[in-house]
């Protein structure tokens, strides 16, 4: 019964046009969150959350970092799992959904190393190390360019999605090795602060913060995604019927 | 599931599962150039190569620290609690370096075996708290951190 659902469900969102309609109605949900979040999560993380006893006020840079690397390790996971239904099911908008991933997962990931090469300057004494984290990190970013590049290195939009899949299959290795890194090798980058499955490693009052920073980030991923994907979808299907219907219809 | 598609998806699940099998391969063989330093143990069992230049690192030791009067020379010992290295260094140390930090330095060991450091970075754990909470636990006699 579940199953027959699901596969229901997954079969419409297969349609450009459900998809459309469906995420149109999604969007301001989302993105209201979305904004919520981040506003309530900036004020409360940069104001109300208390000094770190080390690092003083430069802690801070976390309520940035963290949402930014989680999301980029998330969002290549999203893109490649696209990408996969893509290649085996064949459905357009799969690939149109991995296509928009790209852009949006490599601007996390630079946001994320930006942020702690400014956070690293203070408090570890250098702007770049190449340890296993922070190397592992900037190869998820070439990933990205690399899906970015091959993109738009092709004239048939079907050999562009099937070459970027394969990349972003082939690059969802990275990730646990990204999440390892700190475990597996000696790093000066330290091990995970925000984890679900274990205790935090820091008082609630600077844990809630954060959590409502990686909460809004998420749903800030999600109204760009579904964003990209409308827009790319009426570019795609603008000789459609229904595209035709609904700009004659505004 | 047609054949087709199920063909596809073990095909795409195998080159997964391949490519990750070589690379893991691939870090293993590699795993001791990954690592951004060597532990002091790894320094006193040999393991590190002498004369070149090599990244220790480690905690600096409890009244370990002596300054030099007339310059910026500083003087410490590293230990990972079994082994013990002492570092010699001129220059300013990051605002996180102190007693019981952790730390990764730069330089190679000198004919006394001291080891001569051209940069030291200051490293830090996963755990933050606010700084009376740090004096709390100080006062009931618990270490703050277990750092490393």
């Amino acid at each position: 019964m579940m199953f027959e659902t699901f596969r229901t469900w997954f079969h419409r969102m297969g349609s450009p046009k459900w998809f459309y309609d469906i995420t149109g109605r999604w969007i301001p949900w989302f993105g209201g969150i979305a904004a919520l979040c981040l506003l309530v999560g900036t004020v409360w993380g940069l104001f109300f959350a208390p000094q770190d006893y080390q690092q003083g006020n430069s802690f801070r840079i976390i309520y940035i970092h963290v949402p930014a690397a989680i999301l980029a390790q998330s969002i290549f996971f999203t893109m490649a799992i696209a990408g996969g239904i893509g290649l085996i099911w064949k459905m357009k908008v799969a690939d149109m959904v991995a296509k928009s991933c790209a852009p949006i997962g490599a601007t996390m990931t630079f946001i994320a190393l930006f942020t702690g090469a400014v956070w690293g300057k203070p408090t570890w004494g250098a702007w770049w190390v190449w340890d296993a984290r922070l190397t592992s990190m900037l190869i998820l970013l070439f990933l990205y360019f690399g899906v970015i590049a091959l993109q738009s290195a092709f004239d048939s939009k079907q050999s562009a999605a099937r070459a970027s899949a394969i990349l972003s299959l082939v690059g969802v290795v990275n990730i646990p090795i990204i999440k390892y890194s700190v475990e597996w090798w000696n790093t000066l980058h330290q091990p995970a602060t925000f984890t679900l499955t274990e205790k935090p490693a820091m008082p609630m009052e600077m844990w809630m913060p954060l959590l409502v920073m990686v909460i809004g980030f998420y749903c800030f991923f999600a109204t760009v995604l579904m964003m990209r994907t409308r827009n790319e979808i009426l570019e795609r299907e603008k000789r459609t019927q229904w595209v035709q219907g609904l700009l004659s219809s505004q | 599931m047609n054949p087709k598609r199920k063909k596809k998806l073990i095909l795409l699940s195998s080159m997964v599962v391949a490519v990750g099998i070589a690379v893991g391969l691939v870090l293993y063989a590699l795993s001791e150039n990954i690592n951004l330093f060597y532990t002091p143990t790894q320094i006193a069992e040999g393991e590190a190569p002498v004369g070149q230049r090599i990244r220790a690192g480690g905690m600096v030791v409890d009244g370990s620290i002596k300054r030099a009067t007339d310059s910026l020379m500083v003087q410490f010992a590293v230990t990972d609690y079994k082994h013990e290295v002492v570092v010699q260094y001129t220059g300013i140390l990051p605002d996180l370096f102190r007693e019981g930090q952790g730390i990764v330095t730069m330089g190679a060991m000198d004919a006394e075996g001291i080891f001569q450091a051209s940069e030291v970075l200051a490293k830090h754990d996963e755990n933050y708290m606010p700084p009376e909470v740090e004096e709390a636990l100080k006062a009931s006699g618990h270490q703050a951190t277990a750092q490393q």
